[in-house]
């Protein structure tokens, strides 16, 4: 296309001088993303690094000893935060999964038109709620609900985060489920209704399994969201280090460590590096679930 | 017309169960959300008034307004969205309009993918890494500048792909038909695909407006204030590079758990201030998609 | 179609226009004009102990109308960042609710040749709280560290004689602390638990002192510690003795000042070296009665002889 175009009389050479400046400008913000994600891992690994000489891996991923301020042996186990994050992650997981699922078969088997695109927007505004909303919702609203209801000491707990946490990812669940549940062809259905299947059957049977990939994407993408979210959990798990051995205990998450911790910390410090490197072991975590969710979706254009 | 067997009947109450059980599934998402939105609006909303919008806090946020949370918000909004938008859109008509099919731009695809996924936090640590400390604005303490950088990367990936989805929706014969008449893959894009597309574009950056102005946890380490005072109520009145600012959603977060003695309405309506702001923001794309829409010609 | 190809070139030079008149705006003399008519105000960059915070900001918005050409600056973040801000320049003033360590007073010395000044400015009293319905009244400094302390016997209100603690879901003591870099954290950690211990983990760390009293306000098991200052309806302070034995004295202005409660500390500003004339009139006025004013209406406790 661009040879073409210099043997035109017609143009200026100015205007082909700012074509050829706006093209490469878009090649190299063609290539940002994969600039930003090197970036991302670049500068965190290295605010964190220094502190790698002196890490003891197996303290920092096992042990449930966080004691990064200690003025006689600072400790830096990550491992109930490590568990606050996974613990956090499964229950609002075994919330959202059927919740998420259900409502995007809802959504696109059941519903038609104005109800249709309206769920969807309703989605699409649930998914918008800043998570601070969401933290102070867990904080004030849910609390004390939880205390009343279900008989605990605390309210701020596991349970607290992982239900705000299940309304968080919902949506991502229901809009990647949806595409799946869209991308499956509509002789499937035709032919399961002129076998004389219910629809229930067709979504157990036919849907379901045609969009296995897709559904299993959107459940990973849902996973990596909650094991990434922040401010809910740092305001909604009680923040204690803390191995769970209810569903309404405290606990505490890598990435509320981060937050509640970080700002006070002073730049260059092994406390602040280790929070680096907690960032670090997240980043990891969250590359590896997005990387499979992708190759699952790539799985089912291909297959 | 049919005569209803035992069978169809059967096969017709399954049905509706079917029906009501997957209703009740998203309904049991949607509801939970109306409830806790209206009761925080109806706790917040009597806080709320002109003044409460229009004045700087005072007394450590007890009393006063949140003006300059609303204005530092706007400022981190702007300059990030500033930077993310015209690079997001670029990317994207890279992605959709030059690339071709090869390694390279699977590499792409991934690193957008994986750009959208990472966690809130880790942008914020990449932030003080790369622009508190490393391009040092502002003698290694925390600037606006840095914070909007900082979601500019992270609302990024969600700008290429709403954008690529915009782009892909123009159809081929428009660009073809462009090409015949001897335009120049720029001239085209710049004429045909960019003005065909635009709304769809805008839509995906408006929408990214609640979410930069929601964010809290990366902008907490590279550019907000908990409380930073302002001289009086105009709207220039933070320096994007040597200032820090305040910010709704930070503002929220220190009145919930910080502030000392203040309403208990406060907080509620800082929350249905930032939940306004949302549904303002979602509701303008959605009326904006509507409208542009309905003007489509194809 | 024609019509609509020509939308984004002539909508662009005006949506840039826009941008660029933002930006010269927010670029320009912004933060230092106000429009308040006095021409440039001088800034005094004060930061520090996010425990007085609060605090510092009362005394900043009141002092804008004491000295119209001041405009201070007040950011948190802890007292560590305070004084860090000191050693590198960045701050003029800092808010710390510990003493200097000896390191930083050496790291100060060397980078920038010269001594801090240190000025207390009033006092913090760390109360400890328990819900309002709890019928416990008063503890032992003993006791509570038995309760927060890593190898501590304390985890059941049993333990503490306490049974019935109306709508309390189980005997355990739910400990309510703050966040491990905090101030406070630190303070309490000195007189309470020990240097040479650990807090026992699992207490719920809690990032601001209001969410500490929150908590334990809404959680009848819960026990916090958090300033004498915010203090609500729903907790109740208990009074403290040094030890068993001992009366148990509540925390107030006076008990701070003759020194018989026992979790009290100075707060202190820092600056290096002699601040400059500027600084110094703020410093006079914060100390003077107009100033210390604002600390008990903060929930600090003010300076004896005021």
């Amino acid at each position: 296309m661009a040879n073409s175009s210099e043997k035109r009389p017609s143009r200026g050479a100015l205007a082909l001088l700012s074509e050829r400046t706006i093209e490469s400008l878009i090649y190299v913000c063609g290539f940002s993303a994969i600039i930003f994600v090197f970036g991302i891992f670049f500068f965190v690994f290295k605010e964190g690094a220094p502190f790698l000489t002196k890490l003891n891996f197996t303290e920092f991923f096992f042990s449930k000893e966080w004691i990064p301020t200690s003025t006689v042996q600072p400790k830096y186990g990550i491992g109930a935060l490590i568990v606050g994050t996974v613990s956090v992650t499964v229950v609002a997981m075994a919330i959202a999964v059927p919740f998420g699922l259900g409502a995007a078969v809802f959504v696109s088997e059941f519903c038609t038109g104005k109800v249709k695109e309206s769920l969807k927007i309703i989605i699409e505004l649930l998914a918008a709620v800043p998570s601070v909303v969401w933290g102070f919702i867990g904080l004030s609203v849910m609390s004390p609900v939880i205390i009343a209801v279900f008989h605990v000491p605390v309210g701020v707990n596991l349970f607290n985060a992982a239900l705000l946490l299940a309304l968080m990812s919902v949506p991502i669940m229901v809009s990647i489920g949806e595409d799946a549940l869209k991308a499956v062809p509509d002789s499937y259905r035709e032919a399961a209704v002129a076998l004389g299947a219910t629809r229930w059957q067709m979504v157990y049977r036919v849907l379901i399994p045609a969009a296995r990939n897709g559904l299993l994407a959107a459940v990973l993408l849902g996973v990596g969201r909650a094991i990434g979210e922040t401010m809910a959990v740092l305001m909604a798990t009680g923040h204690a280090v803390n191995i769970p051995d209810s569903l309404f205990d405290p606990v505490r998450t890598l990435t509320a460590t981060i937050a509640a911790e970080l700002g006070e910390t002073s730049h260059g410090s092994d406390h602040y590096q280790v929070l680096f490197l907690i960032g670090v072991v997240l980043f990891s975590i969250t590359f590896v679930v997005n990387l499979t969710a992708d190759l699952v979706v790539k799985g089912i254009r291909k297959g | 017309m049919f005569t209803e067997t035992p069978f169809i009947r059967r096969k017709r109450r399954a049905e509706r169960i079917a029906q009501c059980f997957f209703a009740g599934m998203a309904a049991a998402m949607v509801i939970p959300l109306f409830l806790i939105i209206g009761y925080i609006v109806i706790k917040g909303a009597p806080a709320i008034s002109w003044e409460f919008l229009t004045e700087n806090p005072r007394s450590g946020g007890a009393k006063g307004g949140i003006w300059a949370a609303i204005v530092g918000t706007f400022y981190i909004v702007f300059f990030s969205l500033a930077v993310s938008a015209p690079i997001g859109v670029l990317a994207a008509v890279y992605l959709s309009e030059y690339a071709r099919e090869n390694w390279f731009t699977r590499m792409v695809h991934l690193a957008v993918v994986n750009l959208a996924g990472v966690p809130s936090i880790v942008h914020g640590l990449f932030g003080v890494g790369a622009f508190v400390y490393f391009a040092n604005f502002n003698d290694g303490k925390k600037s606006i500048i840095a914070a909007a950088l900082t979601l500019a990367v992270m609302t990024l990936p969600v700008i290429i792909t709403s954008t690529k989805e915009a782009l892909a929706a123009v159809p081929r014969q428009f660009r073809e038909a462009c090409w015949n008449v001897g335009a120049t893959r720029w001239q085209t894009i710049w004429r045909i695909v960019l003005p065909n597309s635009i709304s769809g574009i805008l839509t995906g950056v408006i929408l990214q407006v609640s979410r930069t102005a929601g964010e809290t946890a990366p902008v907490m380490l590279t550019g907000v204030a908990t409380y930073k005072l302002l001289e009086s109520t105009g709207l220039f009145l933070y320096h994007p590079i040597r200032d820090q600012c305040m910010a709704l959603s930070m503002h929220l977060y220190y009145i919930a758990t910080q502030a000392n003695n203040v309403p208990a309405a406060t907080p509620y309506a800082i929350a249905t201030v930032l939940v306004g702001v949302v549904l303002v923001v979602n509701a303008a794309a959605i009326v904006f998609r509507i409208y542009l829409r309905s003007r489509k010609k194809w | 179609m024609t019509k609509r190809s020509t939308f984004l070139p002539r909508i662009l030079p005006g949506a840039t226009a826009i941008a660029a008149a933002l930006m010269v705006a927010g670029c320009g003399p912004s933060s230092d004009s106000g429009s308040t008519g006095t021409g440039k105000r001088t800034t005094i960059a004060n930061m520090g102990s996010d425990t007085m915070v609060n605090l510092a900001a009362a005394w900043a918005e009141a002092y804008a109308e004491v000295d119209k050409a001041v405009l201070i600056e007040v950011n948190g973040g802890g007292s560590g960042v305070g004084i860090k801000g000191l050693i590198n320049g960045t701050a003029e003033l800092a808010n710390a609710s510990r003493h200097m360590e000896e390191r930083e007073k050496s790291e100060l010395k060397e980078k920038r040749q010269v001594e801090p000044r240190e000025y207390v400015i009033g006092y913090d009293a760390l109360s400890i709280f328990v819900h309002k319905d709890n019928p416990l009244d008063e503890i032992t400094m003993e006791q509570l560290g038995e309760i927060y302390r890593a190898d501590g016997k304390i985890t059941k209100w049993s333990d503490l004689g306490v049974t019935n603690i109306p709508g309390a879901k189980g005997d355990e003591i739910i400990r309510v602390s703050r966040q491990n870099n905090s101030g406070t954290y630190e303070y309490f950690k000195e007189v309470v638990v020990g240097d040479q211990n650990e807090f026992k983990l699992g207490s719920l760390d809690m990032n601001g002192s209001k969410d500490v009293v929150e908590l334990v306000g809404r959680t009848p098991n819960a026990i916090g510690y958090s300033g004498m200052g915010y203090a609500n309806e729903s907790v109740k302070t208990l009074k403290v003795a040094r030890k068993a034995g001992d009366p148990a004295v509540a925390p107030s202005i006076a008990t701070t000042h003759d020194e018989t409660y026992p979790i009290a500390r100075p707060m202190y500003f820092y600056t290096a070296g002699e601040p400059e004339p500027h600084v110094k009139r703020y410093i006079d006025w914060v100390l003077s009665p107009a100033g210390q004013k604002h600390v008990e209406e903060t929930g600090y406790v003010p300076l004896a002889g005021n």
